[in-house]
């Protein structure tokens, strides 16, 4: 049991009946995640990115697939012991405000999953609640007060605060950088990394800021239009791009020194992604792709090794070599 | 030099909600000139969006705004003017898009029509000449078989591609000055991209000034010729991009530009953090506004409001409001 990954997902599809047809949010994702892993799920709007992260966590139903976290089939563990579930795997949102009830007060949002788990005496939460303020840096004079009066990075930083209330080993989180001003992005990421040393945790984190990812994450897969285009360690994969998609989505990135934007080029793509609502034929990249040749219309590719050591979708990339744009 | 496009000078603005006030911007001056990029770069409720659109009126309807100083567009004061005024002198001199293509765009009317009639309206052209410069502007701005989509509506097109219609519509009256309020924010990377080397690529073939207002540093980076960085209402430094970017001297800016991580460096420095938050500008404070947060402040730092001066690297633009800094660096603070 102890080798077995945090979180394995085998095929796992999602898909959504809507008015105009069915939307293939997640078409196929097999995806692991080590234990102790910083795991970046990055890709556009459209991706599945966050539909994945969700169907994780059990906040969305499969249509196929598996999810398996510590070895264990999400979904009879969820049907057996819902608890013993939230005590192991914890989900933090985009927005905190939503996620959090706009009438209670910081001290009650963070004893509330320990009453809900008879976790301890009174006093133990309060000793508790008090601990988790110190862990993600927030003074105690909050403890009175509702959201709404918290600033945005106070407010994730209580979500992420009650996540961590039940002593969870994975945490899976769902961009929940985006709505941060940039100097307040670096103190959640700097937390995040911070609580991951610190008590060992595997996170999941969906994010579109691939700087940030490159940061901290340590393994990272790239998502197009609810396929895996590309996975691996991260560094390496940032350095040597095996998937078009990926090189462009790192070009697209632009420096914040303008003397290296002076004098880069940049690769840019062609119109839009495309709408799952009724993705390309063959490999789904193929209509955005710059070096997309016949075979890549027609035939979907396959997961395969590639020069930085882990895995991407694209005919033309193999172990000794990849194209370049 | 040029004359100006648009110039402010001590600027304050402040905004009356039922509940509060806030002085949104506390003595800003800048000036545009025809040809040039300025960034103007800030956080959440710095007020570069406030400094920059309220002087022409183009503030949220139910805010009361109280504007003091000089704002100058066309040899014309702006903060003498009336709404009707302002509206009319706004469409042949400013050009606005904002983050939310859908904040400009009638969603009842289609792409095309909008932009004949902005066209006809502010540039004078006849009907038919209308509907010929909008299909030209839908094909310049990038957006495929422009003679069809001039009858699509707007949720017909996808994000990006409303964004291309909106820098079309804005650019129907031909303005002397695009102000782009956090253009690609709500747009993804490969987007993003392609919506910033298009804004370019306007500001070089018709030679207009652009206003870049935004948080994303690697936007300015790409766009901008000059950066104003401004906090808590406050312009805390300016200069070239260059010098700004890669030379910053003001504390802020530099604690700004360390939180970005600088995705092509070898040597990956660790993301730093500012510690603490932005004030609470319902308070008028005599002294910095950075300075709680400042790592280097000094008790004067409170007392007294830093002016912008020079920071005497051989650049006349360069200048930051740190007198703790400039100070250190031998330039003389008055």
């Amino acid at each position: 049991m102890t080798t077995s990954p945090a979180i394995e997902t085998s095929g796992l599809a999602i898909h959504f009946k809507t008015a105009s047809g069915l939307v293939r949010a997640v078409d196929g994702i097999d995806l692991t995640v080590a234990r102790g892993a910083f795991h970046g799920i990055v890709g556009e709007s459209g991706c599945g990115k966050t539909t994945l992260a969700r169907a994780i966590v059990g906040l969305q139903t499969a249509t196929a697939g598996s999810v398996r976290i510590l070895g264990r089939d999400r979904t009879t563990w969820q049907r057996d012991d819902r608890k013993e579930f939230a005590r192991t795997v914890q989900f933090i949102f985009q927005d905190p405000l939503g996620s959090m009830s706009r009438r209670q007060t910081v001290g009650q949002t963070l004893e509330e999953p320990l009453q809900i788990h008879r976790l301890g005496s009174a006093t133990e939460r309060r000793k508790k609640v008090s601990e988790l303020l110190d862990l993600v840096a927030i003074p105690s004079t909050v403890l009175d007060r509702l959201p709404r009066s918290l600033s945005g990075g106070q407010r994730q930083r209580v979500s992420i605060a009650r996540a961590l209330a039940l002593n969870p080993q994975i945490l899976v989180c769902d961009e929940p950088l985006s709505a941060l001003d940039v100097s307040v992005r670096a103190q959640i990421v700097n937390l995040f990394a911070r609580l991951q040393a610190q008590l060992g945790l595997t996170i999941v984190i969906v994010a579109h800021d691939l700087a940030i990812v490159r940061e901290v994450c340590s393994a990272v897969t790239v998502m197009y239009l609810g396929k895996t285009a590309e996975e691996g360690v991260s560094k390496p994969l940032f350095a040597d791009p095996a998937h078009p998609y990926t090189q462009a989505l790192l070009s697209a990135v632009p420096s914040p020194d303008p003397r290296i934007e002076a004098s880069r080029s940049r690769i840019l793509l062609e119109g839009d992604p495309p709408s799952p609502l009724n993705p390309p034929t063959g490999c789904r990249f193929s209509t955005r792709c710059p070096v997309a040749v016949v075979q890549c219309r027609t035939a979907e590719p396959a997961l395969r090794l590639v020069p930085h050591t882990g895995q991407a979708a694209c005919h033309l990339a193999d172990s000794g070599t990849h194209p370049v744009l | 030099m040029t004359t100006p496009v648009y110039a402010v000078e001590n600027l304050i603005i402040d905004l009356y909600t039922p509940t509060v006030s806030v002085r949104a911007v506390d003595g800003a001056s800048f000036e545009i000139h025809p040809g040039e990029t300025l960034a103007i770069v800030g956080e959440s409720g710095s007020g570069k969006t406030v400094m920059t659109l309220g002087p022409l009126g183009l503030l949220p309807e139910g805010v009361a705004i109280d504007m003091r100083g000089t704002a100058r567009a066309d040899g014309r004061d702006l903060v003498a003017m009336s709404q009707s005024e302002l509206s009319a002198m706004r469409g042949g001199e400013f050009g606005v898009i904002f983050q939310d293509p859908m904040s400009a765009l009638n969603p009842m009317l289609k792409i095309g029509p909008q932009l004949a009639e902005q066209a006809r309206r502010h540039a004078g052209l006849s009907a038919a000449d209308a509907r010929k410069e909008a299909v030209s502007l839908l094909a310049r701005t990038g957006i495929p078989d422009p003679a069809d989509r001039y009858d699509r509506y707007p949720h017909e097109l996808s994000g990006g591609m409303l964004q291309r219609a909106m820098i079309a519509l804005a650019l129907a009256a031909k303005p002397r000055v695009l102000i782009a309020d956090e253009p690609t924010t709500a747009l993804d990377a490969t987007v993003q991209a392609q919506i910033l080397a298009l804004i370019r690529q306007i500001q070089k073939e018709d030679g207009i000034a652009v206003v870049l207002i935004t948080h994303d540093i690697g936007a300015v980076s790409v766009l901008a010729d000059r950066v104003i960085v401004l906090y808590a209402g406050q312009i805390a430094e300016e200069g070239s991009a260059i010098d700004v970017l890669t030379r910053p001297v003001h504390p802020y800016t530099k604690g700004l530009l360390a939180s970005v991580p600088d995705f092509r460096s070898e040597i990956s420095s660790g993301t730093r953090e500012i510690p603490g938050l932005p004030p609470n500008q319902t308070k008028v404070e005599p002294g910095c506004r950075f300075a709680e947060r400042c790592s280097i402040a000094q008790p004067s730092c409170l007392a007294r409001r830093p002016t912008l001066l020079p920071v005497g690297d051989g650049s006349v633009l360069h200048r930051a409001a740190c007198p703790v800094v400039l100070n250190a660096q031998g330039v003389a603070h008055q």
